[in-house]
């Protein structure tokens, strides 16, 4: 019976729109076990009144794959940029405190907008293209060796944790930061990606590039994927110094 | 390409905090060290660091150019950064911060240490010898000042060494990255007790 009286606190960061005012609404909302963050706004979702027993509206977020794949439920939660179907009740301390990622413009509530993240990959040609007028046959083969680590940076799913976690990446800076980035050592590792090397080499070495890196290393800290995101910052600062040289002198493998 | 210069400006400035300017401050505190030696080999050192050929020369393109790009490109970073020590108190953010701070502080201490020590005999011809830094660092207060000044100077360097290896692609994997970490404490310990010995031989 005791149980049933337990309730979980939380503090919201709200905000109506893209342009109004944030502020903060507390929740208490009823114990039950195994919840997570995306249950807990379930049950404000079905019954939006605030501590202080105020109607409000309902707070609003992005969910889709609840198993931590899909990068949308990325919030930030207890003052840590993360996914909110994996943030555990039980393993959370309390009050829970719940903010929108405010590396990105806010649509309303914990919505935020990451099309900056999807314009970057398109930018550093985060593809391999393969399409033509025939049939090319079957590509060049990857030695397991680099399909492994390849593996790991493929894990990548824009949640966009990186990017509010990285100090370079804010209104002040045009750094596009290092999901997209490692997207390029991903693409350049595989056998036929790696004929369009150089193209994604010049785009990351444009403006708001790789140099604008800062080695704070949050981002590896942050990455729910544990994606080598440092390492990935480091092997293509060496591929652009070459590149820079390459440009310069000139080469045949430019 | 051609219109964006901020590759090249980075990657600049990265190589410019290292060679010359790194450089360029390990000398100064081995000379500075003489002082450990008493007066007259402390003058006999900076006598002969002044009496080099191409003075001029050397202090405008070995010093002065590299040193002032590095500091207003460095400014321009660090007030582009939005630190977050309490999101992330790890090793590397503070580093990351210090890095930043140090080098905020090193424009104020340094421009002030090139006007006492270097433009004020250029304009007024006050001489600049083993007295004259023991007449600035007999107040307690300039020498704190100078402490903090060198111990900024050798970790800004030390910490700007470690980054500038992996700006450059040379140290890539986590090993080597954290092998760098060690001998990057090494170089700010050995350069601080050879900067800080030598400020306390002037009092």
């Amino acid at each position: 019976m005791e149980e049933q009286a337990k309730t979980v606190t939380l503090i919201i960061t709200r905000q109506d729109g893209p342009d109004s005012e944030p502020y903060k609404e507390t929740f208490k909302i009823p114990y039950r076990p195994n919840m997570n963050v995306i249950s807990a706004l379930m049950e404000i979702q079905r019954n939006p009144v605030t501590a202080d027993g105020k109607k409000t509206t309902p707070v609003v977020w992005e969910m889709n794959c609840l198993e931590e794949v899909c990068g949308a439920c990325s919030m930030v939660i207890n003052g840590k940029p993360r996914q909110a179907c994996t943030a555990i009740i039980d393993k959370l301390d309390h009050p829970i405190t719940l903010e929108p990622m405010r590396t990105f413009p806010i649509v309303r509530d914990l919505i935020v907008d990451r099309s900056r993240m999807f314009d970057s990959l398109k930018k550093v040609k985060a593809w391999i293209p393969i399409d033509g007028t025939h049939n090319l046959g079957p590509g060049p083969r990857m030695p397991e060796s680099k399909r492994q680590w390849a593996y790991e940076l493929s894990k990548c799913m824009t949640c966009g944790v990186c990017l509010e976690a990285c100090p370079n990446v804010n209104s002040k800076s045009n750094f596009i930061g290092p999901a997209p980035l490692s997207q390029v050592r991903l693409f350049n590792t595989h056998p036929t990606g790696a004929m369009h090397k150089s193209e994604r080499l010049n785009a990351i070495m444009g403006e708001g590039g790789i140099t604008n890196c800062g080695n704070s290393q949050n981002c590896v800290q942050a990455c729910p994927k544990g994606i080598p995101l440092t390492t990935s910052i480091a092997a293509l600062n060496r591929e652009v110094t070459v590149q820079m040289f390459r440009n310069f002198f000139g080469s045949d493998y430019s | 390409m051609a219109e964006n210069h901020e590759f090249f400006n980075r990657k600049l400035h990265s190589l410019l905090g290292v060679i010359p300017v790194g450089v360029f401050l390990s000398q100064h505190l081995f000379v500075n060290h003489f002082a450990t030696r008493g007066e007259e080999a402390f003058n006999a050192a900076a006598g002969f660091m002044e009496q080099l050929p191409f003075r001029y020369f050397l202090e405008i393109f070995i010093i002065f150019l590299p040193l002032v790009y590095h500091a207003i490109y460095g400014v321009y970073i660090a007030f582009t950064a939005k630190n977050n020590l309490r999101m992330y108190g790890t090793f590397r953010n503070w580093m990351f911060v210090l890095q930043r701070f140090t080098g905020i502080f090193l424009i104020i201490f340094i421009s002030w240490h090139v006007w006492e020590t270097r433009l004020a005999n250029l304009f007024y011809d006050v001489p600049v010898n083993f007295q004259m830094m023991e007449n600035i660092l007999s107040n307690p207060y300039m020498l704190a000042f100078y402490i903090v000044g060198v111990l900024s100077a050798t970790f800004h360097f030390s910490n700007g060494l470690w980054s500038f290896f992996v700006s450059w692609g040379l140290t890539v994997s986590p090993r080597s990255q954290r092998v760098f970490t060690y001998l990057s404490l090494l170089v700010f310990v050995g350069l601080s007790f050879i900067g800080v010995r030598a400020l306390l031989a002037f009092v």
